[in-house]
């Protein structure tokens, strides 16, 4: 280790780079990817020390802090850390470790902490940017060289923090890509779910539900763009539905629980034709044309304030835009036309925890909410007779990963036949996995941006 | 007009619960109201199931749907099946009303559900709204608090 004691980073020997970086290349083919990258705690371990290091990654909503002092403690990776609102009204975020001897400073999920931070083991304080404000009795301090420390900085904030029309992500690296270059019009979808608000604001709608997944993180981001699994899957779910319906009678108008999920139901030709869109970095979003999301009744009242907000042509393009899943690369994804996100926190390379976050609309009617709020509890609770079949297939997808059988997993569907380029935004056919190898492409390039000599010659 | 007993509305969730863990599904749909919720709250003390988020927030359509489901032949995160089992403390009666024919229980449980190598415990409180209708006892709401409700769960399939 070459790290001193004046706290300089500790960084892993080049050579060790070098063959992690030859190792993470061979991982991954145009056309499938190895087993390992589910699979392995090396490439676990890899992925936390560059892929959430190099990039950003969604860390909450600003309306989750909307006071000085009102903080919200999450997860980028496997590294703690806490989004507080500064002073000045800016949002921090801060890794949630004490200088003096890492205890966590904030331990409850959301809170406030008034003007400052006070660790509990032994009261040192800190502005709500993380400086340090106060050690008690600290003349013991005198003339030990404690101030050139890095730890006398205080607590450490992330890279870097941008806030996009109230999401806010981070980037742990001090330096790297920038929040523009990463998601480039990939924020159209982002766009679109705020623009959706007559007011262009977004507020976080209650806590969010917590659903555990004993797979690989990437198993569930795949999910979100896989067109061809929702009817056979779901039969059990959406195809009962549909029966039961069909058994009443198929009355008129539907509740809006059968609005809901009858759409997963859908033929293949439906999922063909809504078409798939991806963009640079590994970002991309099933639903160009139409969705599952497209046919949900009016709610009274809500295009006129639309069209008093935005005039009548500009209300129906927005309204228009109903895009199914957007993957922000690597770990989230975005419904715009149900106000949903969710958050898929890797655990370890067996372990995710998936966060679903609903918004309500400002200025929108309480109808809109109560649908998102049924649609998240439907579909994505650990209660929801439509979440327990996906999880089954991600636990079963686990397991089966350790068959030595096969080494290697397919994602070959309406590939193109040579290597694909992903420097450029593309609309396809919707029931392409070319949304999966772009991620895939994405997760070499930035799990390798800080390992020297890369292997495919990118730098 | 039939007065119930404290012991009657006792009787009765025992008798629930057991229909429950029995898997006697149409028995135990057969005791709601057609305009009954079975509500399970995803936040401490949470007061209001539509504009939050619940677990669970369920009316008979798709009570009927998650009940059938369990028995399709495509259900793929029931094969094999869950089993599950309540063990319930004695219920609180919080209203016993003869005359507008209106109770309420309040009931302590632990509610185990397993299957393969996994087996989950849930403490939690039921709290449910009786009607009489026809001289017999029917669920107008159910309301189940789990203790742990914003802790993270892997899948809970049957009905706490
Ligand atoms: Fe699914």
């Amino acid at each position: 280790m070459d790290g001193d004691a004046g706290g300089m980073t500790v960084t892993k020997a080049d050579n060790q780079a070098r063959a992690d970086a030859a190792y993470i290349a061979q991982l991954i083919q145009p056309h499938q990817v190895h087993r390992d990258v589910y699979t392995s705690q090396t490439v676990f371990d890899l992925e936390m020390q560059h892929l959430f290091t190099n990039v950003w990654v969604f860390v909450g909503h600003d309306s989750q802090t909307p006071k000085h002092g009102d903080y919200f403690t999450t997860q980028i990776g496997t590294q703690p850390v806490i989004q507080v609102r500064h002073s000045d009204g800016q949002i921090k975020v801060l890794h949630n470790r004490c200088p003096h001897k890492g205890t966590k400073i904030a331990i409850d999920r959301t809170g406030n902490t008034g003007t400052f931070f006070r660790c509990p083991y032994h009261a040192w304080s800190f502005e709500t940017d993380g400086a340090l404000k106060a050690v008690p009795l600290d003349r013991g301090y005198e003339n030990t060289g404690f101030r050139t420390t890095a730890n006398a900085g205080g607590i450490k904030p992330v890279g870097s923090v941008h806030t996009h029309r109230g999401f806010v992500f981070a980037r742990l690296a001090e330096t790297g890509i920038s929040f523009d270059d990463f998601f480039q019009d990939s924020l159209s979808s982002l766009d679109n779910m705020v623009d959706r608000s007559p007011e262009g604001q977004l507020e976080i709608a209650g806590p969010p539900l917590r659903y555990m997944h004993k797979c690989n993180w990437k198993m569930l981001v795949e999910n979100q763009t896989d067109t061809c699994h929702p009817m056979v899957a779901h039969q059990s779910s959406a195809g009962t539905a549909v029966r039961i319906w069909e058994e009443l009678g198929n009355p008129e108008p539907k509740p809006a629980a059968m609005q809901i999920i009858a759409p997963f139901m859908s033929p293949y030709e439906f999922f063909e034709d809504m078409g798939i869109r991806t963009w640079p970095n590994g970002h991309g979003h099933t639903g160009v044309s139409h969705s599952i999301h497209s046919d949900y009744s009016a709610i009274p009242g809500y295009f006129e304030a639309m069209s008093a907000a935005y005039g009548e042509a500009r209300a129906k393009d927005i309204l228009d835009e109903n895009r199914h899943n957007t993957i922000y690369f690597p770990n989230i994804m975005v419904k715009g036309p149900i106000q949903q996100l969710r958050n898929f926190i890797p655990l370890g390379p067996d372990k995710t925890l998936v966060e679903s976050y609903i918004y309500r609309l400002v200025g929108a009617p309480d109808e809109l909410l109560a649908r998102t709020a049924m649609y998240n509890r439907m579909i994505n609770a650990p209660t929801s007779i439509v979440g327990h079949d996906d999880l089954e297939m991600y636990e079963r997808a686990q397991e089966g990963l350790l068959s030595d059988g096969l080494e290697w997993v397919n994602l070959q569907r309406l590939f193109p036949g040579t290597a694909e380029d992903f420097s450029t935004e593309t609309v396809e056919n919707g029931t392409t996995e070319r949304q999966m190898r772009n991620q895939f492409d994405a997760w070499k390039t930035f799990m390798t941006t800080s390992m020297p000599d890369r292997k495919d010659g990118k730098r | 007009m039939t007065d119930f007993t404290n012991s009657q509305i006792i009787d009765f969730i025992y008798a629930e619960a057991r229909m429950l863990d029995e898997g006697r599904y149409d028995e135990w749909l057969a005791l709601w109201l057609e305009d009954g919720h079975y509500w399970m709250p995803l936040d401490y003390q949470q007061d209001d199931p539509h504009l939050t988020t619940s677990l669970m927030y369920e009316d008979m359509f798709m009570l009927k749907l998650r009940v059938r489901r369990l028995n399709g032949a495509r259900t793929y995160s029931q094969k094999p099946k869950s089993r599950c089992s309540h063990v319930i403390q004695r219920p609180f009666i919080d209203l016993l009303d003869n005359t507008a024919g209106l109770y309420q229980t309040n009931t302590s449980m632990h509610y185990v559900e397993t299957r393969l190598d996994d087996q989950i415990l849930l403490a939690l409180t039921a709290t449910h709204d009786l009607k009489r209708v026809d001289g017999k006892l029917r669920i107008a709401n159910k309301r189940v608090d789990l203790l742990n409700c914003d802790a993270a769960f892997g899948n809970i399939q049957l009905l706490p």
